[in-house]
């Protein structure tokens, strides 16, 4: 019998999928009754709803399994999806303007929104067929949200690059899902860790899923679409791209590896260590030569997952802290980029590299956060960037072979010089037509400043990092 | 005031500077034209402070009593807690090399900032180069208050970051661009063995703190140290390892051999801004650091130590020769700082822990402690001469005595005091070296001597070069420069006479306890005299313009070149970073991008473009090439799991 108290705690454990359920039910009445006027208060109203998802943050934490065990509630879950609706809510405001002038502007946040519902069910699935859903839920809205330059040839080719990739991915993980429940019988995540022997059957179903996993994250050699579609969508959607997903799928990929297959961890930790080599060399030596900055962060987030990876092979719940919270850290340096390149991208159409050269003569602030989120994803210290990476090495160094340690670690003077070279253009390259001087909303500025200082500060505040370490060390594994 | 407040006062009031010019300098006109002024005053306080921390500290009546000095702990935060004892702090300490370099720096930058009002006067980014003068003094005396290694890494970054803004300041220039980038990319990669070298050390040692990792490294009881002596890889124990990539990073920032490449292009920035950096504080921070973690040096690892002396010796000999042959007179000077440094790098190396045994240990802190003066002067009064005559070439000057005076004077101290005459402060630093190089290691003492030689030689070689040498052209027009440029080399001037009276040793000292300072008058004489020969060479060639340095330069052949293009040092780094890495890593990258990938995508839209016409209309049919990647790589794991592996 459901009682009144059993009620409200379910709905509190499903707080953040109700209110993004909110906002949606928002939107298709709105486009109904409205059409496109008032949209600067629907945005409004969005924004501050997403808000409130952000700061569910600090409610209790539910502690509870739902829906015949499908779904699980903790006070990790509940510290991601608020930073992925945090992630959201970036996006949303640094691409205000964008949004004010597009027409489709409800569909946009409704493709997105009902991306980041699917990332929801996907971190609290505790079953393999709830975190296929989430999965598929989270991807389809995606390609249709990179299609979302209707005029431009590029962007539906990257749509559709993006939905044929992801259904081949997506074919081939349902079937490693249907060997591992051959194997196992079970597809309850709990259960399946005890069921699990290492066989050629079993190992092949956990490649296949594996495979899964890495096409999403782009690992490479699963990572060709990337950098085709970051160059093909829409800024806010490639940013999209670039953390929330990969943030998704890298939170339930930590725990479905330490959880589930913990008795396959010889096979897993070689298959990582071979994704982060192959990562972060191909990932950098591609960086390193590429024009258009969309790409140029495409190839660098491939190799910044290298690092991720890195993590991913250390010990239980330290790993897990140092994942998180780089990610964490990563949100707002990428964000950032993004953020800038998205709005001189919308008012000016450049990308190019070559196109910034100069840019600080006219535009000081956004060259000064632009070449501070560089140094961020780079890891200089005392930018978090430097927090993040450090952590992740502390994690890797553990157990992680001694020359790959070496190897990511000469890598990261390299790429060094590539975020090197965007600054340098940005600053010190001489141009006689740089950039005009760029206008932008109240909105993305606040976005920009709050950006900034995460990534000045976040590093020198202990009690994040802490936090973190005391959830994940709690209910990881 | 506590002593808390004295120490925030010291290292906040310059990053006070920093913001406040930094963001607000350029939008409010009053700020810009008081820039100087308002950088300086900060400076002048902490400066202040500073020398009354290091006179309270080293004037204590504890002291006089006969105790050791022990490092007093100003303030400790705990910045990220691990739980069982461990944590990471952020935190001030105080010891006698702490409280030396603090003296050091804020006096050193208060002379640039002073001179830099007269200096900098009418750039038009003044405000900006005031705020990164500020940054870098912040981030210098961060590292040289740090308790712990972790602080000290991100101070270590910052003053790269920061020194790296200062080099690259006239970015409208191509050459001063390249140079701050190879600046930054060379100690980029001698930073990474900093921190590899401070993690392994961290690691085994189970503390980041200073005092607890010293105590635990250098006693050879403690599990710890039992832990990373036993640890070995390729052949060498964890802790060799440690303190040789320690060692490392600090030849990186100190320009040791063969990772000085930066430095004669670091001369690129704003003159004042090499005497700050190139001379006085930046490049001596890898000496800093060796004396730092010296007692584990000493006392844990003797291999360790002598690759210290022996890249000391090598560096400091090396630049020496270069020295001779460059004519760009902040080259000379630089060159002259990588030789200075490596003498205060050999004489930590010879040096052992305690007693007249660690006599090198203060000689070396002796010898950083003079050279500030000196070299700040040198280089302040290079800055007044290129104002002058706007050129950086030997070439260009000559007989500029007369049109300069207070130049002159200045100039001829630092050039007396670097070569080691008597009573100028060098010469009782270098004896303190020569001295202590002399008693264990008699080869490397024989180098130094050589080498003290040849620094007589360039400096006077340039002294004469700039002030004598043939008549002058017509000055008058161009007066020395503002008095805010002369009163900085007034006061070095002075300082550089008097600081070597200071009793040094019997306040820095390795263990604490103090040295009687004595000096052996019988012994001073073969350096002095070799010191005395050089100018006399230097003063037959060079006095009056003639054909002498010519027809010798001649007569030395391919010799005279290879040294005077630096031994081709440059050149290598170049080959192989263009030529080798470039052709073997970059080019097969791009050709397999272009050939094989492209054609392999091209391939096999080929095949598949006949199957599939009803999505050929989207692109090439590149996604059928993503497909069979994505297969590849799964083929390539389940072979490698389920055949290889079983």
């Amino acid at each position: 019998m459901i009682t009144m108290m059993m009620l409200t705690d379910i709905l509190l454990a499903l707080k953040h999928e109700l209110i993004i359920s909110l906002i949606i039910f928002l939107l298709l009445f709105w486009k109904i009754r409205f059409d496109n006027a008032h949209s600067e208060i629907l945005m409004g109203l969005v924004n501050a709803l997403l808000l409130v998802a952000v700061l569910f943050v600090w409610f209790e934490p539910i502690e509870t399994l739902l829906f015949n065990q499908m779904f699980g509630s903790n006070a990790l879950t509940q510290f991601q999806k608020s930073i992925l609706s945090l992630a959201m809510l970036l996006i949303s405001g640094l691409s205000y303007h964008w949004l004010k002038n597009n027409a489709n502007r409800i569909e946009f946040y409704l493709l997105l929104l009902s991306s980041l519902l699917g990332m929801f069910f996907m971190i609290s699935s505790a079953n393999l067929l709830m975190f296929y859903l989430g999965l598929e839920l989270s991807t389809i809205p995606l390609a249709a949200a990179a299609n979302f330059d209707l005029e431009k040839r590029k962007s539906s080719e990257a749509a559709m690059k993006l939905i044929l990739s992801s259904s081949f991915s997506s074919a081939l993980l349902l079937l490693g899902v249907s060997f591992l429940y051959g194997c196992s019988g079970t597809l309850q995540f709990s259960e399946m860790s005890y069921a699990l022997v290492v066989s050629p059957l079993s190992q092949f179903g956990f490649i296949l899923l594996f495979a899964g996993f890495a096409f999403k994250i782009s690992a490479v050699p699963f990572h060709l679409w990337t950098a085709d579609v970051y160059e093909g969508s829409p800024v806010p959607v490639t940013a999209f791209l670039s953390f929330a997903s990969k943030a998704a799928v890298m939170f339930v990929f930590v725990s479905v590896l330490n959880q589930v297959f913990q008795s396959m961890v010889q096979t897993w930790f070689l298959a990582i260590s071979i994704l982060v080599f192959l990562s972060i060399g191909i990932g950098n030596l591609f960086a390193l030569r590429q024009e258009n900055l969309k790409r140029f962060l495409a190839f660098s987030s491939i190799s910044q997952i290298g690092y991720i990876l890195i993590g991913i092979l250390g010990d239980g719940s330290q790993a897990a802290a140092s994942i998180y919270y780089f990610l964490f850290i990563y949100l707002f340096s990428n964000l950032a980029a993004f953020g800038v390149i998205g709005i001189v991208s919308e008012q000016t159409g450049k990308e190019s590299i070559s196109d910034f050269k100069g840019f600080y003569q006219n535009n000081k602030f956004l060259s000064w956060v632009l070449a501070i989120a560089l140094f961020s994803l780079a890891g200089v210290p005392p930018t978090a960037g430097f927090f993040g990476k450090f952590f992740l090495l502390i994690a890797g160094g553990a157990n992680a072979y001694l020359g790959l340690m070496i190897f990511a670690a000469l890598n990261l003077v390299v790429s060094f010089y590539y975020y090197l070279r965007v600054v340098k253009a940005i600053f010190m390259d001489a141009n006689e037509s740089p950039l005009p001087k760029i206008e932008f909303d109240f909105t993305p500025k606040i976005a920009l400043y709050f950006c900034l200082a995460a990534i000045l500060l976040l590093g020198f505040y202990g009690p994040i990092y802490e936090h973190i370490v005391h959830i994940s060390k709690a209910y990881s594994f | 005031m506590s002593d808390i407040t004295q120490i925030l006062l010291i290292i906040g009031l310059p990053f006070i500077a920093f913001l406040l010019l930094g963001i607000f300098g350029n939008s409010s006109t009053l700020l810009k034209n008081s820039a100087g002024i308002i950088g300086t005053s900060l400076m002048a306080i902490s400066c202040f402070f500073a020398i009354q921390i290091a006179s309270g500290y080293f004037l204590s009546p504890s002291h006089a009593s006969g105790e050791a000095f022990s490092p007093s702990i100003v303030f400790k935060y705990v910045w990220l807690n691990f739980g069982s004892g461990k944590s990471i702090d952020i935190g001030a300490f105080v010891d006698p090399i702490s409280a030396m370099m603090l003296v050091v720096v804020t006096f050193i930058s208060l002379m640039v900032h002073i001179f830099s009002l007269g200096y900098m006067k009418g750039e038009e980014r003044f405000a900006t180069y005031y705020a990164f003068l500020g940054l870098f003094t912040f981030s210098m005396l961060g590292l040289v208050i740090s308790a712990n290694i972790f602080q000290i890494y991100i101070f270590w970054e910052l003053v790269g970051v920061s020194s790296f803004l200062l080099i690259g300041y006239y970015f409208q220039k191509p050459s001063a661009v390249a140079a701050s980038k190879k600046a930054f990319i060379v100690t980029r990669f001698a930073d990474l063995g900093f921190l590899i070298g401070i993690l392994t050390l961290g690691f085994y040692s189970e503390t980041f703190d200073f005092q607890e990792l010293i105590a635990r490294l250098s006693n050879h009881q403690t599990p710890q140290f039992l832990a990373i002596a036993s640890a070995s890889f390729l052949g060498l124990s964890a802790l060799t390892w440690g303190l040789v990539l320690v060692f490392i990073g600090g030849a990186g920032k100190s320009a040791m051999f063969p990772l000085h490449i930066w430095l004669p292009d670091a001369m690129e920035g704003p003159t004042p801004v090499s005497a700050l950096i190139h001379a006085a504080t930046m490049v001596v921070a890898g000496v800093f650091l060796v004396a730092r973690l010296f007692p584990i040096f000493a006392l844990s690892d003797q291999a360790a130590l002598n690759i210290v002396a022996y890249i000391g010796i090598i560096s400091a000999l090396f630049a020496a020769i270069i020295a001779c042959t460059q004519t760009d007179i902040k080259r000379v000077l630089a060159f002259s700082t990588m030789s200075q440094i490596g003498y205060m790098m050999f004489a930590l190396g010879v040096s052992g822990y305690g007693g007249e045994e660690g006599a090198g240990f203060s000689a070396s802190m002796f010898h950083l402690f003079t050279h500030a003066f000196f070299k700040s002067l040198l280089f302040l009064g290079a800055g007044s001469i290129i104002h002058m005559v706007h050129s950086n070439e030997m070439g260009d000057m000559g007989g500029l005595r007369k049109y300069m005076p207070i130049t002159h004077i200045a100039f001829l101290i630092a050039c007396l005091a670097i070569s080691g005459i008597p009573p100028f402060a060098g010469f009782f630093s270098k004896e303190a070296i020569l001295h202590a190089a002399h008693q264990s290691h008699p080869g490397i003492y024989y180098l130094g001597l050589f080498t003290s030689m040849l620094t007589a030689f360039y400096m006077f070689r340039l002294y004469f070069s700039i002030f004598w040498s043939k008549e002058s052209k017509d000055h008058s027009h161009h007066s020395e420069g503002t008095w805010s440029m002369k009163i900085p080399l007034i006061i070095l001037s002075i300082a550089s006479i008097l600081v070597g009276f200071v009793p040094f040793s019997s306040y820095v000292s390795s263990d604490g306890l103090g040295l009687e300072s004595h000096l052996d008058w019988m012994f001073s004489i073969a350096p002095v005299s070799l010191a005395f020969l050089g100018i006399g060479f230097a003063a037959y060639l060079y006095l009056k313009e003639n054909d002498k340095p010519e027809s010798i330069a001649n007569s030395l052949g391919s010799i005279f070149t290879w040294v005077k293009h630096k031994f081709y040092i440059d050149e290598l780094y170049l080959f192989i970073t263009k030529k080798v890495i470039f052709n073997l890593f970059g080019k097969p990258a791009a050709w397999i991008d272009k050939n094989i990938i492209d054609g392999f995508y091209a391939l096999s839209a080929d095949i598949t473009t006949a199957v599939s016409f009803s999505i050929r209309g989207i692109q090439s049919g590149k996604v059928q090439g993503y497909a069979l990647y994505f297969f590849g790589g799964i083929l390539g794991l389940a072979i490698l799991f389920i055949y290889i592996m079983n």
